[in-house]
């Protein structure tokens, strides 16, 4: 027996390191990209990136100002538009089918969410082109908004249907017991205990589309310029961090390389303080 | 020991069996007529054929599986939200059946309140929200009335004295016991006229269980009571009436006294002895 006991102990502990193991790994690459980041891109941070716009090349190369305000102005607008446009439509989608598993129109819904989800994030922005950017006759900050709602759509209708799902059923029933009617019921007391949740999946669709670069090249485009009115930032061509990240380290210019790195710092901080921010706004009211 | 609890009751009755029949007139508050409950091709419950009378307490007992709460949920349309689930035949309430197209099944449930097996108040509701939710939530926002409503509910279900210093506490940091009697205070809120209780003391300690039963006597004049209960003490010491379902079928329903101590069916003595079940 004693044996056997001494196996199990060996046995144990080799899971256990292998559990660290796996996590040292998974957690690896996030550092190492967060400080290769950091150490690239700090000595390009200054009060003018924050201020000035890009401009052309020659600005940076001659050392005159130059900054990406434009870039992170058109990257809350455009991300702001999709978390406008995806969020009530992806909530509204996961209710569906969380809520009313047996309506006519779930399993049609389920099929149309995972194959959207499968789509790839470029084409969704090609579908976004002909929807807006054609009609309208211009690139805008909406199209690029919409090319990104439809990354975000899929995302959050799947985890608002999981985050839903975890809540006991006989929630809902002790809510209709007492004579709510059934939209009421998921409001006010499916919802409010699933929030957590819903906010996580939210930020999961909102992390993932505020990194792609793909939807927006024929959408939003890209600008050096802040617009002169600032619904140009809505209706005009709009310049978004992944994509400006992208344009400025192909670019030939070391000066805009090292920019690209701040850009990427930026595009990080702006994603973790997202994260901040919805984890105090969701905080437990009953926990100390 | 069951047999001996039957016996005992069967001893000590003072009263002859037939008192039934000389009891005033009473009440019908709802009626089932030839209920049948299915989910797909299962039968949940049979033709079920019952009275409820008011201000009575009717304990609905019988083995696992027998239907008895398939039974009970049809009576506040519960089996609305399982498509599965189709019923057919009358639930009377007042003589209307609210399976009626012109009945509104939120209506319903505002009249027949249910509580249910394992204790369910709102997550992320205080103890005063989850005993308001039913008011609150229908646009009742004038403090003065949710407090009126939140102290009398919680008195009548016996737990005002040990919350009313916790009321903005989460309803779920109550113990279990206090849980049920929150949903039960929830439930009394809205005013309910009948109050389905499904097997409410079955995840409860016996001094928890106690004070439901006590509760339970009551309320009987104020709320219609229909209990499900496999506990078969239980029944006998809360119930005026008893019914009695076996596979599906209601196979006796009468008077408590009579049905724990002179039943009619073979079966249903069977069962309260403790032979099988």
């Amino acid at each position: 027996m004693s044996y056997n006991l001494k196996r199990r102990q060996i046995r144990d502990r080799i899971i256990e390191v292998l559990l660290v193991l796996s996590t040292v790994i998974v957690l690896l690459p996030l550092l190492i990209i967060i400080f290769h980041v950091v150490i690239n891109g700090f000595s390009a941070l200054s009060w003018e990136f924050f201020t000035e716009e890009l401009g052309s090349p020659s600005r940076a190369i001659q050392g005159r100002p130059t900054g990406l305000v434009h870039t992170i102005i058109g990257t809350l607008v455009v991300d702001g538009l999709a978390v406008v446009l995806a969020v009530p439509i992806g909530i509204g989608a996961g209710i569906m089918l969380s809520e009313y598993p047996d309506h006519r129109l779930n399993p049609l819904l389920r099929v149309m969410n995972d194959t959207l989800n499968g789509i790839p994030a470029v084409l969704k922005g090609l579908f976004a082109f002909v929807l807006i950017v054609k009609p309208m006759g211009t690139f805008s900050g909406i199209a690029g908004g919409v090319a990104l709602a439809f990354v975000m759509l899929p995302i959050i209708a799947r985890t608002t249907e999981s985050a839903l799902m975890s809540i006991p059923w006989s929630i809902r029933e002790a809510g209709l017991a007492i004579g709510l009617p059934r939209w009421r019921v998921v409001l006010s007391t499916v919802m409010p205990a699933a929030r957590v949740a819903l906010v996580t999946g939210t930020l999961i669709a909102f992390a993932r589309a505020a990194g792609e670069a793909a939807p927006l090249l024929f959408t939003s485009f890209g600008n050096n310029y802040l617009p002169i009115e600032w619904t140009g930032m809505i209706f005009g061509p709009v310049d978004t961090l992944p994509q400006r990240l992208y344009s400025l380290a192909i670019s030939p210019y070391s000066e805009w390389h090292s920019m690209g790195w701040a850009a990427a710092i930026i595009l990080l901080g702006f994603v973790i303080l997202t994260f901040i921010i919805a984890r105090v706004a969701t905080r437990d009211k009953f926990q100390n | 020991m069951l047999q001996t609890f039957a016996e005992q009751l069967k001893t000590n009755s003072q009263i002859p069996n037939n008192v039934t029949t000389t009891k005033i007139e009473k009440k019908i508050r709802m009626e089932t007529k030839d209920l049948t409950v299915r989910y797909g091709s299962v039968t949940g419950v049979k033709d079920v054929r019952l009275k409820i009378y008011d201000h009575q307490v009717t304990a609905l007992i019988g083995p696992s599986g027998c239907g008895k709460s398939t039974y009970l949920r049809a009576l506040n349309r519960m089996h609305d939200l399982t498509r599965s689930a189709v019923v057919t035949g009358e639930v009377l309430l007042d003589g209307k059946n609210i399976y009626d197209q012109d009945v509104n099944p939120v209506v319903i449930r505002r009249r027949v309140g249910m509580v249910f097996q394992k204790p369910t108040p709102f997550p992320t509701m205080s103890v005063f929200d989850n005993v308001v939710a039913g008011l609150k939530l229908v646009g009742i926002r004038d403090k003065a009335v949710l407090n009126e409503v939140c102290e009398k509910a919680l008195r009548q279900a016996a737990l005002f004295d040990e919350v009313k210093d916790r009321l903005n506490a989460a309803g779920a940091s109550l113990s279990g016991g206090q849980q049920q009697r929150l949903s039960i205070a929830r439930a009394l809120a809205v005013d309910p006229e009948v109050l389905l209780m499904d097997e409410p003391t079955s995840s409860l300690d016996p001094q928890s269980t106690s004070r439901i039963e006590e509760l339970i006597h009551s309320l009987k004049d104020k709320v219609t009571i229909v209990i499900v209960t496999h506990n078969m003490q239980q029944a006998a010491r809360v119930s005026d009436r008893t019914a009695f379902f076996y596979v599906g079928n209601l196979v006796e329903a009468g008077d408590t006294k009579t049905i724990f101590t002179n039943p009619s069916e073979k079966r249903t003595e069977d069962y309260i002895t403790g032979r099988f079940g």
